[in-house]
Order: C-alpha cells, then structure tokens, then sequence
C-alpha cells in the first residue's frame, strides 16, 4: 500500500538497546548513508564505560542519537521524533526524552518478566498506559529475522545478533534511505554465512515496514545544501588524527605519536597506526608519562612529537610537560576530555580540563592552549596546534571532547592547495650558533637536532641561561627566562584572528569555548529568531586569547559564559578582563541541550 | 656501533669529548673516573662527535650529559629511558647512551628500565649503582642492603633490595655486563662491548659514593682482596678466580646452583665454563651470595630483534606498496560523495 510521503525539514533519532545489540553500528550505518544521501546531520554515540554490563539491564544501554536534515545544523538535537528501544532498560532509560506524540519502535519479545525485572521495571511499559501519549509501533524483531534468515542454518544466537539490521531496514524505508551502502558495507565487514543474514534480515526489516501497515506515513528528509566540493562523515577523532597526517605534509616532518590507550582518545592512536606509509611513528609506550617523553625525545629528534590522552593521563604528563616547555621543544598535547575528576566518566563528556590546561604545571610555566569546536573542526585545530608548536617552538595543547571526539558531521575535505605549507628550517649553520639565541618576532630558539656537526649541546630541566643554554642559578636571568616563557606566549597572538560577534554587537554577549558550539549557536539563533537582541563569540584561543576579547566583553550589555565545567573560563575571564560575566555550567556528563541554554538566554534578556 | 663507523671520521681524541662545562660532582666520587673512561671510548669508537646523544635522568650520575661534548639531554626523574627511546625511533642512525643511577633507574624509572630492556631499543644503558641517593643527600635506594641505617631509615632499612643485573635478566635483557668505577681497563672492555652490542646494552657500574656511602664496595675495589673476590667472566672460558696460589673456579652443583672449588690441573674439566647466551647461568652469576665472589664483565649476551629496525621496516614495507603516502586519498577515506554545482 502507498503511503503517503511527508517531507520533513529534519528528523532526530536514536536507536537504543544492550551494549551487545550493535547500537553503535546501527547508528553509524544511518549515519553514513544519510551523510551519502547528502544531508547535513549531527551525532552524538552515547555508551557505558562498560564492555558489556549485564545483558538487560539499564547500566548496560547504549545508545546512537542522530540529527538529520535538509538545512545547517549544529547539533545532535535535544530530543528524538523517533525512538528505537530494543529491551525494557532501553526504553525506559531513553523513553523521557521522546518527543509527545514521537514514533517508538519497540522489540516487545524482550518484554517478558525476567527482562522486566532486570531493567527493574515492576510493570510493562507496554501494557501500563505509560505509553500512551506516543505512537508506539511493536515488533518482533528476534522471530522476523529468523523468519528471514531460517535457511542459512544459523544458531539461535547468531540469528538474534542480526536484529539491529532488520529494525534499521525498517527506519530505513520509514525515512526514504538508500539500502545500497549498508549492503555494501555488510558484504565486505562480515563473512558467509553471516554476511547473507544481515543483508537478509536488512531487506526484511524494508519489506516488512513497506508491507504491514504499522506506519501511517513515510518521511523524506531531502539533501542541505553544502558548498560544491567532496565530503565524507567525520568524527573529531578521525579529523584530528588527519589533521595531525597534514600538519606532517605541510611542515615536511615525520610525524611521531607517543600514546597509552584511554577513553576517549585511543581512537586517534588507532586512526594514526594505519598510516605507516606516510613514515607516521605510533610508539605505544607503557604508560602515559612514558608516551610524552618519547614524544619529546623524538622532538628532540627532529620530528613533529605528538602525544594523544585524556584527563588522567594529562594529570600523569604535567612533568614532562614542564620540561617541554623549559627545553622549549615543539610538541602536540591532545587532551580529549572526559567527565572527571579520577576515573570519573571515561565515556562521557566534559570540559573541566581548561584550568588543568592552562595551569596544570609545577613552576611558572605556561603553555598556549587551542580547542576544537566541531567534529571536523578538530582537523584545523590539529594543523593549527602543530604550526604554532613549530614556529614559535613550544608545546601546545589542544582540547577537545568525548562529546565531539566520538561525534560526527559532514566534512568537506579540503583539496591538497587549500593546505599552505608550513615548512620547518633546521638549525645547520655553526658558526655564532647558541641552542637559546632567539627569533626576534617570535622568540622562538633554533631547532638544532643531533646528528648536525657542529651544533653539540645539552638541554634539560635546569633553568638555562638565554642564549648559552648553560645551567644558570643566576636571580636576574631565572625572572628574566620565566618572563620570557610567558612573552613567547602571548606573541602568538599575532597568530590568532580577532573575534568576530556574530548577531548582535553590544547586546546580551554569548560566550563559549571548544565543543559546545553546537549548541550555543543554535540556542543564539533561536533566541534572535524570537526578537532577542544577543550576540555570541566562540573561543578558539584560550592561550593566548585573541587581542579584541577583552573589549568585546567591556563593550557587551552582559556576558553569559557557558560550559561544561564548574565555570572554569568565566573565572578566568572575570580574573583578567575584571568583567561581571554571568556562569551557565552544567556537568552532567552530557552536552548542553538547546532548550536550556535559550531559556537561559531567555532569562538574561529579561 | 660498528655499521655506523666511518674511515673518513677525523680522530677524536678524549678532549674533543669534554664540553666546556665545570664539573659540579664531589671530589673523590666515582663518577670522575666512569666520565672518564666513557669519553676515552667515545674517541675511540669511530662514531662522528655529532652523531652521539647522551640521555639522562634525575641524580648525581644524570648530571653526565653536561659534561659530554656531544649532543646531551638531562632530562626528569626515572624517564630517561622513554627519551632515548624517542629519539632512537625519530632517528635510528644516532649512538644513544643513557645514564642513570640506582634510584633513577629502579626506582621512580623501574616502569620505563623494564620496557627498554624488553623492547630492545639499540641504546647503551649505563647504571651508576651506588646504592644510595646522593642528590637530596644520603636516603636509602633500592639497592641499599637491608638494615642500612641513612637519614631516612634511622633504625635501619626493612626495604629487601634489588639485584640490577638480574631484574635486568627477568626483563628479557640482550645484553647484562657488570663493572667497577675503579676497574678502568675493564670497564673500558664492558663499554667497547656495549656499544658493540646491537640492542639494549645494560650496564651497572659500581661506584663509590664518598659523602653519603664510602666504602661501599671497598671489599673488592681492594688491590690485594680483589683477586678471591671477584671473577671477571668471559664467554667460553672456564669461571676462574684466585691467586696463581689458590686456584679457585666456580662449579655446579647438584642443587642447581654455584659453589667456590679449589681448582688443581686434574679438577679443571669440573670447573664450568661461562656461556653468556645461557640466561639461567646469567642469573646465577649476577645473583652469588656475599660468601662467593662477584661476577664482572660480559654476564649475559645474545641477539635478538631490534625494537626500532622492527619500527621502521613496517615503514618501509607499508611505503613500497601502491599508492602509498597519497595524502588526498586518506583525507577521503573510504566513503565519500561529491556535491556538485
């Protein structure tokens, strides 16, 4: 039967279950076929630290939230049209967040007793009323696949674990979506027989959506317009590990990682390891402290250093960093922050590294500090952080999220001449040479890498004398070198463009940092859409800061910072600026939703 | 390193190795001497000055590279080994040589010393054993014997010590020599062997702390006990120590483990003879009670693969195949589309 075709500005979707059901694939399918179809779109993976809590329970839910529409957007929404639950835990987890009146796709065969108490649910969701105000669509999801799959001999287990492509078929058709690349995708991953059972139970999950008539609509979702070029969905971590691949083309330097595997950032080190043919270096060292001195040894070297963590293991390196920036070595120190302090929330997101950042360093010894707003942004971010690593040679951090780290977005990638090469000189001549004679612009020292003739000479943690380099105790030259340290940061900021205030100039001003963007752009321009006069700038620079921050804050009717944090940059922006700017902080491990955020917007303008 | 010598490298003599720098140890330490015996090799090996680096940590010993006219870095406490490895990976055509101490190395360092043993990065690990901490002025180290009283232990340790060639051993070690500050000639050998050796080169150099640990291995380091004290190994030989006078030899017995013998021409045979590929002998030999002598010289050595040769032969492996390095390519990755006008 046909159904009729609506045709939607944009749909929010999330697809939950077990952290054994395949969420995240599933998700990552839409996700990629929808990027094909030409949609601009928005994810957030959302996952338990856990490899797998126990079957059916609410510790144990994973879930793939995913934005879709035909024109820009800048996040993953706050709330889903439609929900996939695949078990009670799921449902009932995920349930509050479905819009009134949202389409929910449930697997009723797990809602039986046993799997009632796991989620410890006392009565059925699906058969107490709580339901009532959503258009819930129930489907035997384990019995349909093996409907489909019975004659490739599979097991019971087997068959059940090819469930998620049977429900994704069938939001598939629900949405207009191409089955082509999943299928694609599912002859090349899996082997036979495995490979014909999801492609089976996929066409299924179509056929059977087209067939039934459990929806009273289709949806069409047509394609945004981007600006011409190629694109492919990226996460931030991709981005970032590519970002770092280019920052080695344009500045003719072997790329070194040094890293220790942790939530969130491990990826990068995965991404990074494959390309060996580019001559990149992947040292996974044996422990966090480990990883930034070979970093900084292989700067030492002559390569580009780059280390790769998280919270906990930034906390590990905060010597080692000290040293990079006494020895004045350029390296790259990502720090994907997760929900802290200790183990805290390795899987979940968080912005309470800034202060750690900035400061978290025995000593006088500041570092400039980059953060990446987006997921492809963290690509620009990376070439960024290594240019200025290299030029004014010192360590950069550069920040980014689980939230974006794991999240991904239409990239457009960038043609090899967009790519201004950043070439780095080594230090070769011996004659008048000194290991700290400085650039007079930048204040950088030479980079005089061993195996140079002429060029021997011993760097390390004692202070130094400018110039010589030898050990120096000496008061006048200690203050003058700490005062130096400090300079050679805030020249940078030649490097860093002015703001520019998007909206309204001189009005409510919206301040933000790093990966929540998104969000506060979007909650910027729902608030202008509603006749608020509000402006906002996004922080790129948090060290230094670019030169017209502090008067675009003196010259703002009020200042609303907002984070993921305890108030982290309005503390440092009230310290600097002395500006009476308003906190919005929220840590819940979670980014900010668009609804908060207006209404926050909303109350200011009051 | 043998492959690295050039016949055109001008000489170098040992003042071409001193840096400009006053050295700032105590009169009388052990270090004087090694730094010395160090920068005599160093001219003699037929490496160019430019291609050395000299990796250290935190103590009196990672002071070293100040004093190395080569390229240096002193880097933080326990680490060192985790530099060198960075800059061996980065640059496998340098001649790196790390120094540590007993602290620096086992203790805040034990992480980082295990894993470059167990990688079997091509470096020289030089470990100064005075089995004290000397920079922050007289605490006990993990190598301190039970019982000793310093300032930190006023009623004697209770910490049971390390023995370093053996947990050098127990990290899968290529290469465990053992040698005296005083013992110039020999420890000269030990270093030609270690640079020499492909892959880790671990050596403990005794050495007297005069301030804080005087004496500590005066019971061999004298002239006229050395001879029953020590056995100087040496592979194939047979295990001889003594005088001319008292013969001695080491033996096997059944317990699986060393005894002192004396040593006629009819007993010779019995006396075993030293394989420095056998590991189990080279625990044996680092480990021998305080009633046996102590062994020096080569204690261990065999060949294995070399971490960063493994390193960058993926590297090459990885650029011979087609279309490899194609920056455009990988910025694509496998699924992409075009918007067109």
């Amino acid at each position: 039967m046909q159904r009729p075709l609506t045709i939607l500005d944009d749909v929010v979707i999330r697809f939950v279950g077990d952290s054994g059901d395949g969420m995240q694939l599933t998700g990552s399918q839409f996700t990629n076929t929808t990027a094909l179809q030409g949609n601009d779109l928005a994810t957030f993976p959302d996952f338990p630290a856990e490899i797998r809590a126990p079957a059916g329970t609410r510790a144990g839910v994973s879930g793939f939230q995913l934005h879709f529409s035909s024109h820009d957007i800048h996040t993953p929404g706050d709330a889903p049209q439609v929900l996939v639950a695949m078990n009670p835990a799921a449902l009932i987890a995920n349930i509050k967040d479905l819009r009134t009146g949202g389409l929910l796709i449930v697997n009723t065969e797990k809602f039986i007793e046993r799997e009632l108490v796991k989620a410890e649910l006392s009565t059925n969701p699906l058969e107490d009323g709580s339901l009532n105000g959503f258009q819930v669509v129930p489907v035997e999801l384990t019995k349909l696949t093996k409907g489909a799959t019975a004659d490739l001999g599979l097991s019971i287990k087997d068959t059940d674990r090819c469930k998620n492509f049977f429900a994704l078929g069938m939001t598939y058709w629900l949405f207009s979506r191409d089955t082509a690349p999943t299928l694609q995708w599912i002859r090349s991953k899996f082997k036979a027989p495995h490979d014909e059972a999801n492609v089976r139970a996929l066409e299924a999950g179509w056929s059977y959506a087209e067939t039934l008539e459990l929806f009273h609509e289709r949806y069409e979702v047509p394609p945004a317009s981007l600006p011409t070029g190629d694109y492919r969905n990226i996460t931030g971590n991709e981005a970032l590990a590519l970002g770092l691949l280019t920052a080695s083309h344009q500045t003719g330097l072997p790329l070194f990682l040094g890293a220790y595997p942790i939530t969130p950032a491990s990826d990068i080190l995965h991404y990074l390891a494959r390309f060996k043919d580019f001559g990149v270096i992947t040292f996974q060292a044996e422990d966090e402290i480990a990883a930034i001195s070979a970093t900084i040894g292989a700067a030492f070297g002559g390569a580009l250093g780059v280390t790769t963590s998280s919270g906990p293991g930034i906390a590990l390196k905060g010597e080692a960093l000290g040293l990079a920036v006494m020895t004045e070595l350029p390296i790259v120190v990502v720090d994907v922050q997760r929900g802290g302090p200790s183990t805290g929330l390795p899987t979940k997101t968080e912005q309470s590294d800034l202060l750690l950042a900035m400061y978290g360093r025995h000593g006088e010894a500041p570092m400039p500090v980059i953060a990446a707003s987006t997921p492809g942004d963290c690509f620009r971010a990376a070439t960024e952080a290594a240019r200025v690593a290299t030029k004014y040679m010192m360590p950069v951090m550069l920040l980014t999220d689980g939230y974006i780290a794991n999240g991904s977005e239409p990239w457009k990638v960038p043609d090899l001449h967009e790519l201004t090469p950043q070439p780095v000189v080594f230090e070769t001549k011996a004659e008048g040479f000194l290991p700290y004679r400085r650039d007079p612009t930048t204040l950088a020292r030479p980079w005089a890498i061993p195996g140079t003739p002429g060029l021997e000479h011993r760097i390390g943690g004692l202070e130094k004398q400018d110039g010589t380099g030898n050990v120096s105790y000496d008061p006048a030259n200690h203050e003058h070198m700490v005062r130096l340290r400090a300079d050679k940061v805030r020249r940078i900021e030649a490097d860093v463009p002015e703001l520019v205030v998007y909206g309204d100039v001189g009005a409510l001003l919206v301040v933000s940092w790093g990966g929540t963007f998104g969000s506060i752009r979007t909650a910027v321009d729902d608030a202008r859409a509603q006749g608020l006069r509000v402006g906002h700038i996004h922080l790129r620079w948090l060290n230094p800061f670019p030169a017209n921050l502090g008067a675009l804050l003196l010259g703002a009717e009020r200042v609303l910072v907002c984070e993921l944090n305890m108030g982290q940059l309005a503390g440092i922006l009230r310290a600097r600026f002395l500006v009476d700017a308003v906190s919005y902080a929220q840590v819940q491990g979670k980014p900010f939703r668009v609804s908060n955020v207006l209404a926050k917007i909303q109350t200011l303008s009051a | 390193m043998s492959q690295f010598e050039d016949p055109s490298t001008p000489a170098l003599s040992k003042r071409d190795l001193m840096s400009d720098q006053t050295i700032r140890w105590c009169p009388g330490c052990g270090d004087y001497s090694i730094l010395s015996q160090v920068q005599t090799v160093f001219a003699e090996l037929g490496i160019p000055k430019e291609r050395f680096a000299v990796v250290s940590g935190i103590g009196c010993s990672s002071r070293f590279p100040y004093y190395m006219n080569t390229y240096g870095f002193h880097t933080i406490h326990g680490r060192a080994p985790a530099f060198a490895t960075g800059l061996k990976l980065a640059n496998p055509e340098l001649s790196v040589w790390q120094i540590t101490g007993d602290g620096d190395a086992l203790s805040i360092g034990g992480n980082h010393f295990i894993h470059v043993l167990r990688r079997n990065v091509d470096i020289q690990l030089l470990l100064f054993n005075n089995r004290i901490y000397g920079l922050t002025k007289g605490q006990y180290s993990p190598t301190s014997e039970e019982g000793k009283k310093t300032k930190s232990t006023p009623m004697g340790s209770v910490d049971h010590p390390f023995e370093p060639c053996a947990l050098a051993l127990g990290a899968e070690a290529t290469f465990v020599a053992r040698t005296v500050d005083v013992f110039t000639t020999e420890q000269r050998d030990v270093l030609r062997a270690a640079n020499d050796h492909r892959g880790t080169s671990f050596v403990e150099i005794w050495q007297n702390c005069n301030i804080f640990n005087d004496g500590a291995f005066a019971d061999i380091t004298d002239k006229k006990a050395r001879a029953e004290k020590v056995i100087f190994v040496e592979h194939g030989q047979p295990l001889l120590f003594g005088t001319p006078e008292a013969r001695k030899g080491l033996r096997l017995n059944a317990r699986l483990a060393l005894e002192v013998m004396d040593v006629n021409d009819a007993n010779l045979s019995e006396v075993l003879v030293h394989d420095e590929t056998n590991p189990v002998l080279g625990m044996l030999l680092s480990r021998m009670k305080p009633t046996m002598p102590v062994a020096m010289g080569v204690i261990h050595r065999v060949s294995r693969a070399i971490y960063e040769e493994g390193v960058h032969a993926q590297l090459k492996l990885a650029a011979s195949k087609p279309g490899a390095g194609d920056l455009r390519k990988a910025l694509l990755g496998s699924s992409s589309w075009t918007v067109a006008r």
